[in-house]
């Protein structure tokens, strides 16, 4: 049971990640690649009717997650108090600009948004790359399965870490890197002429970025917590989802200059899922590490709740995850396509 | 200030604005329904135009709402650590649920709503508006059955790890405490949206420009609004309060400011507790009457506060007071500027009567306010537990989260919602202010952002 609902909070992040990844994406790189008003409105556009639907994937992975982990959801919001309410903040400087940029018509409102909307899509991935990186390395739990992380020590790991070390930083770096690789891709797809090309040949720059990035990567996680491989070691099969990030890294570059768009923007999917389940396999059946010695970690056996919550939850789970799907494949559906085949027949 | 009282108000203030959204989503989301159905079964093109007008106006409230009840999920896990921690089992089901059933079905239909006029049959239209109505009544469920286990804890039991856990989904759904303060708090949201929607109609009327509209806003949400604001209080505040007399008979013995147990308990119209001697000064009282409504026979006797420890009793308790006697005072004055609205309407007057006119649009900020006072009502009546009866609210907040932290948090949460006032506010002007006629076919960007 407890592993499944492990694989069922994963598969959601994974699902969050993979959606607003590529709107987030988008908003970290507008402002580089839409220059003129008309472009930049297309860029929103090619959001609007379903960034808020992919935003509830994080809602509803952290609703799973507090009732199927109430002590993990208890201690890692506690502890990461400070950088969750700034990303409240920004997720809500965020929702703004994309929804109120419209409602004035007037160039200094337009780019006032624009600026809000691409600093805090940007600083939104840096965050969320953080936090990954934060789980990775551990937090320092103590005895009674609480800490409280500071937002920076000495930028060391080890056993009293900062929110933000060189470790985590670099997993900051990483995830812009990475979705704004997929946001760009997702916007050369919604999009024709200049703007286009521009975010094509951004996604050509980036594509090297990320190998690299992914390959600086693998060594620091293990200098960061050296254990990490030990899991790999211990099941030999979760050796899988390194070997799919493998095949992504090499596939994107050559798919991206071969102008195959939308296996491009479909390999960076893979690899984006491919990356945290990553991350997963290597943690299970660890929830969150403890810096101070693995005794205190927040493991799957201590966190779970109880049985007969867990047997009723994955009933109605199931059926709402199924009519989720219905929603999202008939809005994709109907505004499949480059954004200027939907837009003007928008309606009131 | 210490650390527990710091979240106590980050979660208070943080919630009650929240608050002010939903309410009129829910209500609002039910009255353009009714427009649509309307336009569906007069062929009457003005009606289309009328809902689409509103749903400008619901995008941004809609909007506003998203972005401030994404930081009440996270509290509980920030601010209410040890809460979280004992009782997810149990309210981490229906919030998790509100997630699955009703944020996706919102959010993904809302789009539809908004944009997909043109390309939907008329009916698959309204059928968007319908179910994005839906999914903001199902979100508004599935959150004061959350609230209910609160008030009143049933179908759980305890963990050996200290944890309660859900021991029957049934029960946890069919808590006859959830059901009565769902329909209460419902009826309320319409009674918010009936006042915004004939407020808007008087102005427009009163102003005399898109007076056609103005008469259908005004139609619409005077009939809705006397319906809604009478089974306001009868029958299901009359249902809760029953309810809230037999389970938490402290919390009701507090906000009628009875300090002393009575045969034929007189009800306090107005006054000010004193809880240093035990009494109310200035008293408006009526004999006999709290023992009616409580009991139905006028010689019952009502439980005082001198029946239960001091340490059982609400913590503000003045506090608690005037929020169920403005709650109820409002309430009260509501129903009558309806019915006189109502019997206007229905001789033909209500056009010409300018200063009933004028009071409908003086009026839409007092159920703001009467929302707003009945869950200070509620949530302070359930002080000084979190868990009525099973966990006291001092020992659920974050303890490793410092009082300095939480103040400054908090204060960024004024800040930040001092912004979304304006732009509140602004928006929703310049909407009332450009009309109905206007809203074809401008620029937008969003999904939630109207036209
Ligand atoms: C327009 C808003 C509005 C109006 C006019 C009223 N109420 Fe109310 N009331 C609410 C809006 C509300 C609410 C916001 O919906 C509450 C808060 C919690 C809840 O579920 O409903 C509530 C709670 C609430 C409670 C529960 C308090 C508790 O749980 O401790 C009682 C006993 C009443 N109401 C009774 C009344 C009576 C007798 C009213 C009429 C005179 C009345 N309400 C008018
Ligand atoms: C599902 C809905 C709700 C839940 C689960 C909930 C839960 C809580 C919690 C955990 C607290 C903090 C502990 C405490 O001081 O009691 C609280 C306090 C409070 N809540 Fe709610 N609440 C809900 C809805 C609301 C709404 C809609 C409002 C108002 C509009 C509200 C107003 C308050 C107030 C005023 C307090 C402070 C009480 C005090 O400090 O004495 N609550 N509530
Ligand atoms: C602590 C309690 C609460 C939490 C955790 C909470 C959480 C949320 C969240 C995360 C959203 C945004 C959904 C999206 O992204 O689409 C939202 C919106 C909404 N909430 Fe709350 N909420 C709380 C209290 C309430 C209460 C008391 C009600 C009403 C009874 C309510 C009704 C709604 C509705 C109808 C929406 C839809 C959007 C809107 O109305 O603007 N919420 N809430």
């Amino acid at each position: 049971m407890g592993m499944l609902w492990f694989w069922i909070v994963a598969v959601m992040l994974a699902a969050y990640v993979v959606l607003d990844g590529f709107d987030l994406g988008v908003g970290a790189v507008m402002l580089l690649v839409a220059h003129t008003d008309e472009e930049r409105k297309q860029a929103y556009q090619s959001i609007g009717p379903v960034w808020d639907g992919n935003e509830v994937w994080l809602l509803a992975a952290g609703g799973t997650l507090f009732f199927a982990f109430p002590l993990l959801y208890a201690s890692a919001f506690s502890g990461f108090y400070m950088p969750l309410m700034i990303v409240l903040w920004l997720l809500i400087l965020r929702g703004l600009s994309v929804e109120l940029r419209g409602h004035v018509h007037d160039e200094m409102w337009h780019s006032f948004w624009d600026v809000v909307f691409t600093f805090s899509s940007g600083l939104l991935i840096i965050f969320f790359g953080a936090a990954l990186a934060n789980v990775i390395r551990g937090v320092p739990i103590g005895p009674d399965s609480y800490f409280y992380l500071s937002l920076w020590t000495n930028w060391r790991t080890g056993a009293n870490p900062g929110i933000l070390d060189w470790y985590t930083v670099l997993g900051g770096v990483l995830a812009l890197l990475a979705l704004s690789l997929h946001g760009s891709l997702y916007l050369a797809l919604k999009t024709e002429g200049d703007l286009h090309d521009r975010c094509y040949a951004l996604a050509k720059r980036l594509g090297p970025a990320v190998v690299i990035g992914c390959l600086v990567s693998i060594p620091a996680t293990v200098i960061a917590r050296p254990n990490s491989l030990a899991n790999y070691e211990k099941h030999p099969a979760e050796f899988l989802a390194p070997v799919t990030v493998a095949i992504c890294l090499v596939l994107l570059p050559i798919l991206i200059h071969k102008g195959d768009e939308l296996r491009a923007f479909l390999t960076s999917c893979a690899l984006l899922i491919a990356m945290l389940c990553g991350a997963a396999a290597g943690l299970y059946p660890v929830l969150l590490p403890s810096t101070l010695g693995s005794q205190s970690d927040i493991t799957m056996a201590n966190a779970l709740a109880g049985p007969h919550s867990l047997k009723v939850g994955l009933v109605w789970w199931s059926i709402g995850i199924v009519l989720a799907g219905i929603y999202f494949t008939t809005v994709y559906w109907l505004f499949r396509g480059k954004v200027s085949s939907y837009s003007d027949t928008y309606g009131h | 200030m210490d650390a527990l009282t710091l979240h106590r108000i980050h979660f208070a203030f943080t919630i009650t604005y929240h608050y002010l959204f939903p309410q009129l989503t829910m209500g609002l989301a039910l009255l353009i329904v009714v427009l649509k159905t309307m336009a569906l079964r007069t062929n009457d093109e003005r009606y289309d135009v009328a809902a689409r007008f509103w749903a400008g106006i619901f995008a941004v409230n809609f909007l506003l709402g998203v972005v401030t009840g994404i930081p009440m999920e996270f509290q509980f896990g920030t601010n209410w650590s040890e809460f979280s921690r004992r009782t997810g089992g149990v309210i981490g089901q229906p919030l998790a649920m509100e997630g699955v059933f009703s944020f996706f079905l919102e959010s993904s239909f809302l789009g539809l709503f908004l944009f997909g006029e043109k390309r939907l049959s008329r009916l698959a239209h309204w059928g968007a508006a319908f179910l994005v109505c839906l999914g903001s009544w199902i979100s508004g469920f599935f959150i004061i059955v959350t609230d209910a286990w609160m008030q009143h804890p049933v179908a759980y039991h305890l963990l050996p790890n200290g944890t309660y856990e859900v021991s029957s989904f049934w029960g946890l759904m069919m808590n006859p405490w959830a059901w009565l303060q769902y329909i209460h708090n419902q009826c309320a949201a319409v009674v918010t949206a009936s006042f915004v929607m004939s407020a808007v109609g008087a102005f427009y009327v009163l102003q005399k420009r898109s007076s056609d509209y103005g008469r259908i806003f005004l139609k619409v949400g005077v009939i809705a609004g006397i319906v809604s604001c009478m089974l306001q209080i009868f029958p299901t505040g009359d249902l809760h309060g029953k309810y809230v007399a037999k389970h938490q008979p402290v919390a009701i013995a507090a906000m009628e400011g009875l300090f002393h147990s009575e045969k034929g308990a007189p009800m306090v119209l107005m006054g000010q507790p004193d809880v240093e001697n035990q009494k109310i000064d200035n008293p408006l009282a009526v004999n006999d009457v709290l023992s009616f409504l409580i009991y139905g026979t006028t010689s019952a006797e009502v439980q005082g506060l001198d029946q239960f420890p001091r340490d059982q009793w609400p913590t503000t308790l003045p506090l608690l007071f005037y929020a169920y006697h403005i709650m109820a005072g409002l309430g009260t004055y509501f129903v009558a500027i309806m019915a006189l609205a109502a019997f206007l309407l229905w001789r033909g007057k209500l056009e010409t009567t300018r200063w009933v006119l004028w009071c409908l649009l003086l009026s839409f900020p007092f159920p703001y306010i009467a929302n707003i006072a009945g869950w200070m009502t509620a949530e302070i009546g359930r002080q000084p537990w979190l868990v009525y009866g099973l966990m006291r609210t001092s020992e659920g907040y974050s303890k490793h989260v410092g009082a300095g932290t939480s103040l400054f948090t908090l204060l960024g949460f004024l800040g930040m919602y001092s912004v979304l006032s304006i732009l509140w506010i602004v928006l929703v002007y310049n909407a009332i202010q450009k009309g109905p006629e206007e809203t074809p076919n401008h620029e937008h960007t969003g999904t939630l952002a109207g036209a």
